[in-house]
This record gives C-alpha cells, sequence and structure tokens, in this order.
C-alpha cells in the first residue's frame, strides 16, 4: 500500500514538474487576468476591447517568435527591437522614397530584417562573440542606421493606401460581418503556426534544442554548430523583419526613433511563457500566451485607470514571479 | 614464447598511428606517440593522468588537430579534420564526460546529426526515429524507451545511451574513454558483454580505464602511456598487473600500512542522530571519531552523497540531529559548515569544488578568504600567495606556478588544491566523496597517503567511495548504506568485500522479513 502511495505521489509531482504543466498554468493564468478584469469592468469585456488586446500583441508576438528560437538556444538577442525599426524605415525608403510596389516593399523589409539576423548569427557563430555583446552592438548599429537613412524623419506611406490595410483591413470582417479582427492578428497566428511547426518538426527546431542542451555534444556529434546557430539568428532576424512591416502598415509609417525597448518585451513575453534561460527548454504556444498576459495585463490597467508608471511596475513583477514559479516547479 | 603474435588472417590492422604530437599552450601532451589497433581485438590504453591517452584519442576522432605524425586507417593515410568526418570513417568515441543532451529524448540523442528525415528534407521523422532506436536497443538487449528525456534517466542508462548512439555508427573502430567509471558491478558486466559482442563481429576497440583489475576480463593487448609518450604494448594475457603499474609510473608508489590501528577512546567529534529526507535519507545515525577514516560504502544511489551534502548544508533535510563536539548545531548552508569546521569534497571536482579559471593560490584560499582581507576588503595577495607556496609543498602539488589556472591541472592536483583549500579553512571534519574518482593509480595512492597523514594530524574524515578494496584498505570503520538507511557499521577487522556487500544490498523488505 505504502509503495502505491508513493508512486502516485511521484505521478503528481512528475505531472506538476512536466514542461505541459508550464503551459497549463501560464493559460491558467491568461483566464484569471481575463476573469478578474472582466468583472472589474465593463469597459474591459467588450469586443472591441478583446480586438485590441490582440491587435496590440500583434508585434510583440511576432518579435518573441524568433526570440524563443535564440534563448532556447542558450542564447539572447538584444537588437530585435531595433532590426525591426530599420526594417520599417527600409519598407517606406522602397515604397515611399522610391515608389517601389508595395510587395517589393514588404519583401526588402523582410530581408533587411533577415540580413541583421545573418549578420548577428556570423558574429556570434564564427567571430565568438558573445550573443549579448554581439546583440547589443547591432541594436545600436540598426538604430543609428534607421535614423541616417530616414534622415530622422518619420516616412509615411499616405500614397499607398493598401499598405495599411495589410495590417489594419479585415479579410475575416469581409467574410463574416462584423468579425473585424485585423489581419496583424491573422498574420499574428500564422506566424506563431509556422515558428510552432519548424521548432517541432524541423531540423532546424531539433539542433535550435540541441544546442541550447549541449552544445559541445552537438559539436561533437558532428553537427556543424557554426551553421546552425547562424540560422537561429537569421530566423529570428525575419521574424524582427516582419514586425517592422507589421508596425509599419498599422501605424501607415516607419517611425525611425521607435522600437528601443521592443527587444525588452519581447524577451518577458518569452520567459513569461516558461522559455528557459539557460537554454534547452520552451515553446511557441508558452511565447504567445506570454505575449498575450503582457498586452492584457497593460490593456486591463489602463482601462481601471492605472497610471502608465504603475503598469510598468506590475508588469515588472509579473516576470520575476512567472520565473519564480518555474523554479519552483523544477525543484524536486 | 611472448613476442607479440603477428596478426591472423582474421586480425587485420585497423588502425595505424605513427610519431603523433601534440603542444598545447606550455604543455607537450604527445611526443611521437604511436599506436596500432587489430579488427576483433579489445586494446586497453592505459597511463597516468596527463599521459596523453585521451588527446591522442581525440586526434583520432578529429577533435583536436595533430602537430605531427601519421594516422593510417586500413593503411590508407588519412587527415582526419572533424568529429564528423572521424564518425564518416567509422571511428566512434565515446568520451569521459558523457556527451548527451540532457533535453532530448534517447532516441532524438542517439540519431543527432543524422536524424530520419519525412517527406520534405526539412522536416524531421519522429516516428522511424524512435522505431530505429528501439531496434538498437533491441539488438543490444537493452531495455530503455526510445522517447524518454536523457535528463531523466540514471547515470548509467546515459552511458548505455552513449554506448548504443557510438555502436548506430556501424563504427569499426569504438574508442571507449573510461566507460565504467560511474557504472557498478552488473552494469559493467552488461557492458563486457556488448564488448565482447562487438569484438566477435570484428570490430576494434580501444577500452581506457583506471581499473587495472578490469584489462584481464576484458582486453587483448595493453598499451601504455607515460608523459606524452608511447611506452610498451603487451599482450594482457602474459602482462602481470604489478608491471604495467611500473610502467605506467615509472616510480615506486606508496603502499598504506594494511593493518590500520585500532583508535580507542578517541574523542566523538561528529554525531548525526536520525537524520531524515523523504525516502532519500531514513534515520541516518553515525559517529564520527577525531582521527578516524569512516568508510562509507553502498551500491550508487544508496545515499551516501546525499548524507555528507545534508551535514555540510547544501541540502535540506526534514528532521534530525547534528551535534559537533557534543553542542548541537544547525547548519542550514555551506557557510555555517564551513564555519563548524566542516569541509566536503565534491566527487566532482571541477563543477563543484573548484574555481576553475581561478589560479592556484586563488582556489587554496578561496573558502576562508577572512583570513586574507586587509582593510575594505582589500584582498592581501602576498599572504594568499605564501599560503599558497606552503600547501603545494606540503600536499606536492605539482604546477608550474602559483599563477597557474587549475584548469590545466591534473586530476589528481586538482584534488590536492581542494584539500589545501579546506586545511587552509581550518576544517577539523573532512568528508571526502570519491577522492579518486578520474585519478590514475600513482596519484591515487599520494592521495591515500595524504588522507593517512591528516587522520594522523587529528582530522575527522569521512570517506564514500564505490571501489571496495578503496574502502577495505583505507578505513577504520566502514559504515555501510543502502536506500537511505545505515545498514551496518563494520570495523576494519570485521569489513570483508563479502561482508560490505551483504549490507550494501539489505533491502527494507529483507531487514523487515529478519526483524
Amino acid at each position: 500500500m505504502t509503495t502505491q502511495t508513493i508512486k502516485s505521489e511521484r505521478n503528481v509531482r512528475s505531472l506538476f514538474r512536466s514542461d505541459a504543466m508550464q503551459r497549463v498554468m501560464a493559460f491558467g493564468a491568461l483566464i484569471l487576468l481575463f476573469i478578474v478584469f472582466s468583472v472589474a469592468s465593463p469597459f474591459f469585456r467588450t469586443f472591441e476591447n478583446f480586438v485590441g488586446i490582440l491587435l496590440a500583441t500583434a508585434v510583440n508576438g511576432v518579435l518573441a517568435l524568433g526570440v524563443t528560437f535564440v534563448i532556447i538556444t542558450g542564447g539572447i538577442d538584444l537588437s530585435v527591437g531595433t532590426v525591426m525599426t530599420f526594417s520599417a524605415v527600409m519598407t517606406g525608403v522602397f515604397i515611399t522614397n522610391w515608389h517601389m510596389p508595395v510587395p517589393i516593399g514588404i519583401l526588402a523589409g523582410l530581408l533587411a530584417g533577415t540580413l541583421a539576423g545573418f549578420v548577428n548569427g556570423n558574429v556570434i557563430s564564427r567571430m565568438k562573440i558573445p550573443p549579448f555583446i554581439a546583440t547589443l552592438g547591432m541594436l545600436y548599429i540598426m538604430k543609428g542606421l534607421s535614423l541616417v537613412i530616414s534622415q530622422l524623419h518619420p516616412i509615411y506611406f499616405n500614397d499607398t493606401p493598401i499598405f495599411q490595410q495589410m495590417a489594419m483591413g479585415s479579410i475575416l470582417g469581409s467574410i463574416v460581418r462584423g468579425f473585424d479582427v485585423p489581419n496583424a492578428v491573422l498574420i499574428l497566428f500564422g506566424a506563431a503556426i509556422v515558428a510552432s511547426l519548424i521548432l517541432t518538426r524541423t531540423i532546424l527546431g531539433r539542433y535550435t534544442f540541441a544546442l541550447g542542451s549541449n552544445e559541445e555534444a552537438t559539436r561533437l556529434s558532428g553537427v556543424n554548430v557554426a551553421v546552425w546557430k547562424t540560422a537561429v539568428y537569421t530566423l529570428c532576424g525575419f521574424f524582427a523583419g516582419l514586425a517592422g512591416v507589421l508596425i509599419a502598415s498599422r501605424l501607415n509609417s516607419a517611425q525611425p526613433a521607435l522600437g528601443s525597448g521592443y527587444e525588452l518585451d519581447a524577451i518577458a513575453a518569452v520567459v513569461i511563457g516558461g522559455t528557459s534561460l539557460s537554454g534547452g527548454e520552451g515553446s511557441i504556444l508558452g511565447t504567445i500566451i506570454g505575449a498575450f498576459i503582457i498586452s492584457t495585463l497593460t490593456n486591463g490597467l489602463r482601462i481601471l485607470s492605472v497610471p502608465q508608471e504603475w503598469q510598468l511596475v506590475v508588469t515588472g513583477t509579473i516576470v520575476i514571479l512567472a520565473v519564480f514559479l518555474d523554479i519552483l516547479r523544477r525543484r524536486r | 614464447m611472448t613476442t607479440p603474435v603477428p596478426p591472423s588472417d582474421g586480425e587485420k590492422i585497423l588502425l595505424r598511428m605513427e610519431g603523433i604530437s601534440k603542444s598545447f599552450p606550455g604543455v607537450q601532451a604527445l611526443s611521437e606517440a604511436k599506436f596500432e589497433l587489430r579488427s576483433g581485438e579489445v586494446h586497453a590504453l592505459v597511463g597516468e593522468n596527463g599521459a596523453g591517452k585521451s588527446t591522442l584519442m581525440k586526434i583520432l576522432g578529429g577533435i583536436y588537430h595533430k602537430d605531427a605524425g601519421r594516422i593510417l586507417l586500413d593503411g590508407e593515410e588519412m587527415e582526419i579534420t572533424n568529429p564528423a568526418m572521424a564518425q564518416h570513417l567509422g571511428i566512434s568515441i565515446i568520451h569521459q564526460e558523457l556527451n548527451l543532451m540532457p533535453h532530448l529524448t534517447v532516441a532524438q540523442n542517439i540519431f543527432i546529426g543524422r536524424e530520419p528525415r519525412g517527406k520534405v528534407s526539412f522536416v524531421v521523422d519522429d516516428k522511424t526515429t524512435n522505431e530505429k532506436a528501439a531496434g538498437l536497443f533491441e539488438l543490444l538487449n537493452l531495455r530503455l524507451d526510445p522517447n524518454t528525456k536523457v535528463a531523466d534517466l540514471t547515470v548509467a542508462n546515459q552511458q548505455m545511451v552513449e554506448i548504443a548512439k557510438a555502436l548506430s555508427f556501424n563504427a569499426k573502430i569504438l574508442v571507449m574513454d573510461e566507460p565504467t567509471a560511474a557504472l557498478t558491478d552488473s552494469e559493467i558486466e552488461e557492458l563486457f558483454t556488448i564488448i565482447r559482442q562487438l569484438r566477435d563481429k570484428g570490430v576494434g576497440v580501444v577500452h581506457i580505464s583506471h581499473r587495472l583489475e578490469e584489462l584481464k576480463l576484458i582486453s587483448d593487448r595493453v598499451t601504455v602511456m607515460r608523459d606524452g609518450k608511447y611506452i610498451d604494448t603487451l599482450s594482457t594475457k602474459d602482462a602481470k598487473i604489478d608491471k604495467i603499474i611500473s610502467l605506467m609510473v615509472g616510480r615506486t608508489i606508496y603502499e598504506s600500512s594494511p593493518e590500520l590501528p585500532e583508535k580507542p577512546n578517541q574523542e566523538v567529534v561528529l554525531e548525526v542522530r536520525n537524520l531524515n529526507r523523504g525516502r532519500v535519507l531514513r534515520e541516518v545515525s553515525f559517529d564520527l571519531k577525531k582521527g578516524e577514516i569512516l568508510g562509507f560504502a553502498g551500491l550508487i544511489g544508496a545515499g551516501r552523497t546525499e548524507v555528507a551534502r545534508a551535514i555540510f548544508g547544501a541540502d535540506a533535510y526534514e528532521s534530525g540531529e547534528i551535534f559537533i563536539k557534543g553542542k548541537q548545531v544547525h547548519i542550514k548552508s555551506p557557510g555555517d559548515a564551513v564555519k563548524h569546521g566542516i569541509g566536503y569534497l565534491s566527487e566532482d571536482r571541477k563543477r563543484y569544488g573548484l574555481a576553475l579559471a581561478m589560479d592556484v593560490k586563488e582556489n587554496v584560499a578561496l573558502a576562508a578568504m577572512r583570513k586574507f582581507l586587509k582593510m575594505l576588503g582589500w584582498v592581501d595577495y602576498k599572504k594568499a600567495a605564501e599560503r599558497g607556496r606552503e600547501m603545494t609543498a606540503v600536499l606536492n602539488i605539482k604546477t608550474p606556478s602559483l599563477e597557474q589556472k587549475v584548469k590545466f591541472l591534473s586530476g589528481g592536483n586538482q584534488q590536492k588544491v581542494v584539500i589545501g583549500k579546506w586545511l587552509t579553512a581550518d576544517t577539523e571534519i573532512l568528508i571526502f566523496d570519491e577522492p579518486t574518482r578520474g585519478i590514475d593509480v600513482g596519484a591515487k595512492s599520494e592521495i591515500y597517503k595524504l588522507l593517512n597523514d591528516l587522520a594522523h594530524q587529528g582530522k575527522a574524515i569521512i570517506m564514500i567511495s564505490s571501489e571496495l578494496p578503496e574502502i577495505l584498505r583505507m578505513s577504520h570503520r566502514v559504515l555501510v548504506m543502502c536506500e537511505g538507511r545505515v545498514t551496518g557499521v563494520l570495523n576494519a577487522s570485521e569489513a570483508t568485500q563479502e561482508s560490505i556487500m551483504k549490507y550494501a544490498t539489505m533491502r527494507s523488505d529483507v531487514m523487515l522479513a529478519s526483524a
């Protein structure tokens, strides 16, 4: 009989410690936030507000997708915020300044981000610069280049109204009347599904985990570590590029001074979602939930008229609590 | 007629390494070393730590690049430039440190770098991966679930995963660097069965081990290396262990006096009463006397290290009392333990015992920094250096200078640095956890001598060891554990391999039945 209790105790404990549990807990926290805010304010529980939350998550969510990969390898990418800005500016330059077709402009934005990620990857894996330093450098470089190229002025997309429709139009709304969820949200979910497939099904995803779990062992197994690490940072750059195109479309302008600080929101979303900063563990679903927790919190607190400075304090506390819960979970 | 047997028809020469030299900054690791491997033989490679065995094999595996020499595979000269190429040439190496990715599953680990792909080439096919792994385990008679995470396996099973991985390459040459260090006897027997199967299939196996008793059991020939040089190759059948040892060390070895004087009426320094922690520690009680070496014997997982960590404040315990010199103490952290004069020398020196990137004198001062502080937290480096010099002399630490980073020292010398550290902190109670693991014969006997000297000076010593000969040779008394319980305490006169094993396998159901 005692052995049976021991066994069931062990099962309960292993269930509590499992990765799935982490996601259930994060999702539970998100639902709880929704319930609390819904009770607290009738303005929170409107369809318009829910759409607002979704839209507010789109840019940070897409950024966080790429950062998830990087953090699972045990690395960090501080440059995604300003890489996003650079991509937005490049899109603006192509479409508005050079009068290129909109798809070419979008492609240019994506490419700019991807290229920045590729440079990050090479600096880290071949020049052996620690990720923190390499991407900190890239943060400044991108910030500077964005200002240089835009000559310090925002670039507006007023000649090409179709560009704004990319994020702010609603394909769903045109199919289901009244269900006006902006395309940006669809893009977020589409990108998340692709990212999740890459992470769980492809060779790149496998090596992402392997690198974070034991890089030396991966190298000794004959895997070309430099190549795959570069690929991970390149992918992260691609998502930053996508976020850049999205934010430009949403604001109908490329704002060269915007972007610093976004990388921290993205990292916060990844961490709240249960991805371990020491590498080897993490999931896209967790990251998406993490991003929603942040934007729901911001939105709800704003509706409750909590001043913005206090919203920051709350978000910071949540980040620390989330990681602490995760540490408790892992502890024997 | 003990001249080397020429290879018969079935035994062609798989590998020949000649004139291999390799230097690292400050060290000539190999000078003109050579090695030969035939198909269908188990060839043991022995030598003290730092003799160059692992370096030689890492050159074969494409991890290091040789400065000079040639490698012939099947008579053809090869430049092996990277690990992937070595694998491709049929060379598999199981490294001394386990090289697995703990967050991935068993099957994912085995097929890392050559995952079965799906219809689209960048998609991995986990189903096939698992099936192939399961097939491999069946072949090797292993009971492992391909889908468990490696982090959830025991060390022994992780070792088995490494072996399965190496074999999955259809290796012609299999190198195993200390594969048995973490295994129990029955697991070693299983491993040897697998090695024999491979040998019979014509695989050439290189077996690096510090356990010389094993050589007779498993190897056909043995090559001895010393100081980066080739010394001799013998047929294991004809070679006496003593002969091998003398070739390895090139000097005589300290033997501790076999009969240890009983030390009656000594003061009890440490008293542990009814220590409990979950199912890991159950009602653990014992005394430790001044000037005594108390051996902790038991199978892996019996809870010996856990007792040590609890006493040292590294893990919390749920109930129980600890007395030092008759006074009850509450040790909540390693800092408390150090204040009470307890030092712990972990079995994993590199992870828990040393600051690898710091130098010898800094490591020696580390646990007693307060002694070396001047005003405002300035470190008195002159004093630290003095102490370092003293310890290097007393403990016979072989280091080019006090400024040498400890990561460049050999295992035995690293262990001595850790001992120096605890001596500097004025510890009265020293807990040695597997003090000679991964340490070569020569350095081993020096460590034994040190332990005896420390006991003579009145230190109280707990020595945890999985090697029974070591326990029998060193301990005044032997405490045996099984499944978190103390199952027996034997005096040196009563302790034999048989009596210890009896208590070490005394599981709770047996105890209940006999009660």
